[in-house]
């Protein structure tokens, strides 16, 4: 059993946790990932690491809540357990050399670019971040970006927060106002990653997306998350689940995504009844 | 005693196709005691043992027999236990007409003994009505690490354990068995079987550290030089699986077979209380021809499938699965496309509207028939393609049962871990040794996909190496 030893709500669907998991929190990267089980019936589902804490041997996730598993796992309070957390499990992100990044994130995609942003922060890189949501009540890590970044631009779709609009508009500027970015690194939404490179691409700036499709075991076996990538097929738990954005085919991996929605609707409406239930 | 001299095998109970074709219970019930003791009655016990020489492990079958038509059951399994550490398991899993029941003599003239079939019997029998006791043997002050608890790590860790060793097993999935929890179906292999043995190891004084990814969470070398192992055994097993590379691989219902069966088995999709989805196909195409592949289609039908087809490009001859299985599939209604190679999957798609969520969804896969040409360099005829043979099947998933590739990740973060050309750890046969010192492997992940038994006498192989050069230190 893991045990929660920490947990604030970020937002209405987002929470935030920190995991007792000395073995992963030792290892542990920024861009790798874990596979964790809230109880014994519970599926395995991968999260991003959003940050660790080596001398404390916690791990920090941030999840939202969209389905079945998530909703399950909000459920759990602060110093109750759950029942599964393996990992690292992924290729770290490649930061070795980088001079000058573009951060982009997107929703709760900005849990897993925060890591990054301050490992290249730390090595003095310079580093714009772009962060994204669809409007003020979802904004999270507004502070710990700033900490993170040379330069923050918030978005949001409705102009309820910074400026108004998609992230893809502030880094086309930055792009064409000569901004020489080394690298954009962008991690959120497949549709989002889909336009940033849809923009980066034809100013050939090198582009990383995180890529987080299906998965079961994480460790290289079921080939679950596999994606074409440079017209070959890779598989994100052993490949990734960082890649080259030009070579990725979003479209194929949008569709692949959605293979259980009827299922996970169904079982994210069961949950929810359960929980309302017990709440009368 | 006279022999039972009835050609015939003694049938094995088993739950009518109709019925057993929607359920997840065991197919195959089991021999009672007086048809156990009739069967070994057919055992000559003939001198020269030939059966023996087909066991992968050597178990000394005429002598466990021989008990059995004595009515002294728990003796028949003690000799078992002397050379097999699974026996409740290959009883049910091993491919005996290739082993041991190949060499019987009583097969020259008819049916062969059920060997296995007692296997099963004896330590079923021993399961049900022996208490072990727990004998935890005085450590001897040895720490080894075994990776993988499938059948090779559990078979090194018991065979260790009982010696006085103090052995760790880092298990990376969250439940022990590996292949026999998350590969074989509960209608073959009984979870409780491998849950039982799981916990015989703890008895000895074994540890299973579960959700521990050795080359991630933490690697070879730290176990070695700075937890303190005095040696390792790597039985990490099959790795990543193979696709045909035709179009339409990444349509929505095409699965491998091990993210098929790890759906249903090991994360229990087949229940109802179970969160992990897994696609109800109504028709389902399963490609190839091995057991994997049986157990892919028998699972569908459990799931609720009409229809399900095995297809496979050569013949019925050489088809690799057990003829067991391939019976069983069969009499359950699974239908056999022979002599055909899939070309394309097809799905569906609305050009009308991006948006229809039945976009993407398998709706066929087409086929070319094949005949069989020229044997190749190994004996094997090769399936060529009939020009202008094309049929498409109408089915709703696709399970690519073609095999798996070695797992990178124990190769990828142990510097000096010799691998061969496909990927598989090389080491010596005879005693399981790599070329790093004090690290040995077994299993799949040095043989690439093979058996359950193969995998636990390397395991046994490793343990019995591994005890020799420890102790060897000593002197």
């Amino acid at each position: 059993m893991y045990k929660i030893v920490y947990k604030k709500s970020l937002n209405a669907a987002v929470t935030m946790m920190d995991i007792q998991a000395p073995l992963v929190a030792k290892k542990a990267q920024p861009g790798q990932f874990i596979i964790l089980r809230v109880d014994e019936n519970g599926e395995r589902i991968p999260l991003t690491i959003a940050g660790y804490n080596r001398n404390e041997g916690t791990v920090r996730i941030i999840f939202q809540i969209v389905g079945s598993t998530t909703a399950k796992l909000n459920q759990k309070s602060e110093g109750e357990s759950i029942a599964d957390f393996v990992g690292p499990l992924g290729t770290p992100t490649h930061t070795e050399g980088l001079k000058k990044v573009c951060i982009v994130g997107g929703g709760v995609g900005c849990a897993i670019a925060l890591p990054v942003a301050q490992k290249l922060h730390d090595m003095g890189c310079e580093v714009h971040a772009i962060i994204g949501f669809r409007n003020k009540d979802l904004l999270i890590l507004e502070d710990e970006f700033k900490a993170a970044s040379d330069r923050l631009t918030i978005m949001t779709d409705d102009g309820s927060y910074g400026k108004q609009g998609v992230v893809t508009v502030p880094l086309k500027e930055a792009i064409e106002a000569g901004e020489n970015y080394d690298q954009v690194i962008a991690i959120g939404p497949l549709i989002m990653m889909k336009f940033v490179v849809a923009t980066t691409k034809p100013y050939g700036v090198k582009t990383i997306v995180s890529m987080n499709p299906i998965m079961i075991d994480g460790t290289g076996m079921c080939g679950g998350c596999r994606l074409t990538v440079g017209g070959e097929t890779k598989f994100a738990c052993v490949d990734g689940p960082d890649f080259d954005g030009f070579a990725v085919d979003f479209d194929e991996a949008m569709q692949r995504s959605a293979i259980y929605r009827d299922f996970e609707k169904h079982a994210y409406e069961k949950t929810c009844n359960l929980f309302s239930k017990e709440v009368e | 005693m006279a022999a039972n001299m009835n050609p015939k095998k003694n049938p094995m109970p088993s739950q009518p196709p109709e019925v057993r074709a929607h359920n997840f219970q065991e197919v195959a019930t089991g021999y009672t005691k007086d048809t156990a003791i009739d069967e070994a009655m057919r055992c000559l016990g003939c001198k020269h043992m030939p059966c023996v020489s087909g066991c992968p492990v050597n178990i000394h079958i005429p002598a466990f027999i021989a008990k059995i038509k004595e009515g002294e059951f728990e003796e028949a399994y003690q000799i078992i236990a002397q050379s097999s550490s699974l026996p409740a398991v290959c009883g049910r899993v091993c491919p005996q007409e290739n082993q041991c029941e190949k060499h019987c003599v009583r097969g020259i003239k008819g049916e062969p003994v059920g060997i296995g079939r007692l296997e099963r019997f004896v330590a079923d029998w021993h399961n049900t009505y022996v208490q072990d006791p727990p004998m935890r043997p005085e450590p001897n002050g040895y720490k080894v690490a075994v990776i993988g608890a499938g059948p090779a790590g559990l078979a090194c860790a018991g065979d260790l354990a009982k010696k006085g060793y103090q052995v760790t097993i880092f298990e990376a999935l969250h439940t022990p068995g590996g292949v026999l929890v998350y590969g074989i179906p509960e209608f073959r292999l009984p979870k409780s079987i491998v849950r039982r043995e799981v916990d015989a190891l703890r008895a000895l004084g074994g540890e299973i550290q579960t959700n521990v990814v050795v080359g991630k969470t933490i690697t070879t070398d730290e176990l070695l030089h700075e937890m303190g192992f005095d040696a390792v055994f790597i039985g990490s097993g099959a790795g990543l699986p193979r696709f045909m590379g035709i179009p339409g691989e990444f349509l929505k219902g095409v699965y491998s077979a091990n993210e098929y069966l790890t759906r249903s088995n090991l994360m229990r999709a087949y229940q109802e209380n179970s969160d992990t989805p897994i696609i109800r196909a109504k028709r389902v195409a399963v490609v190839g021809g091995g057991n994997v592949a049986m157990d892919a289609a028998r699972t569908a039908l459990r799931l609720g499938a009409e229809k399900v087809y095995i297809v496979y490009r050569r013949s019925m001859e050489e088809l690799p699965a057990r003829y067991e299985e391939v019976e069983h599939a069969m009499e359950e209604g699974v239908e056999m496309l022979l002599l055909t190679n899939p070309t394309e999957i097809l799905g569906y798609n609305n050009p009308e509207d991006k948006r229809d969520p039945r976009n993407g969804f398998v709706t066929g896969l087409r086929c070319v028939k094949m005949e069989l040409g020229e044997p190749d360099e190994r004996g094997r005829r090769t399936p060529v393609e009939i020009p202008d043979s094309e049929i498409t099947v109408d089915v709703d998933a696709v399970i690519m049962a073609i095999g798996t590739s070695p797992n990178p990740l124990i190769k990828n973060t142990t510097s000096g871990l010799e691998v061969n050309a496909r990927g598989g750890i090389v080491v010596t046969e005879e005693t399981g040794a790599t070329s790093m010192e004090r690290v040995y492997a077994g299993g799949d992940a040095v043989t690439g996909a093979a058996t359950v038994i193969l995998a636990m006498g390397a395991g046994k192989t490793a343990a019995s190496a591994i005890d020799m050069y420890l102790q060897g230190l000593e002197k």
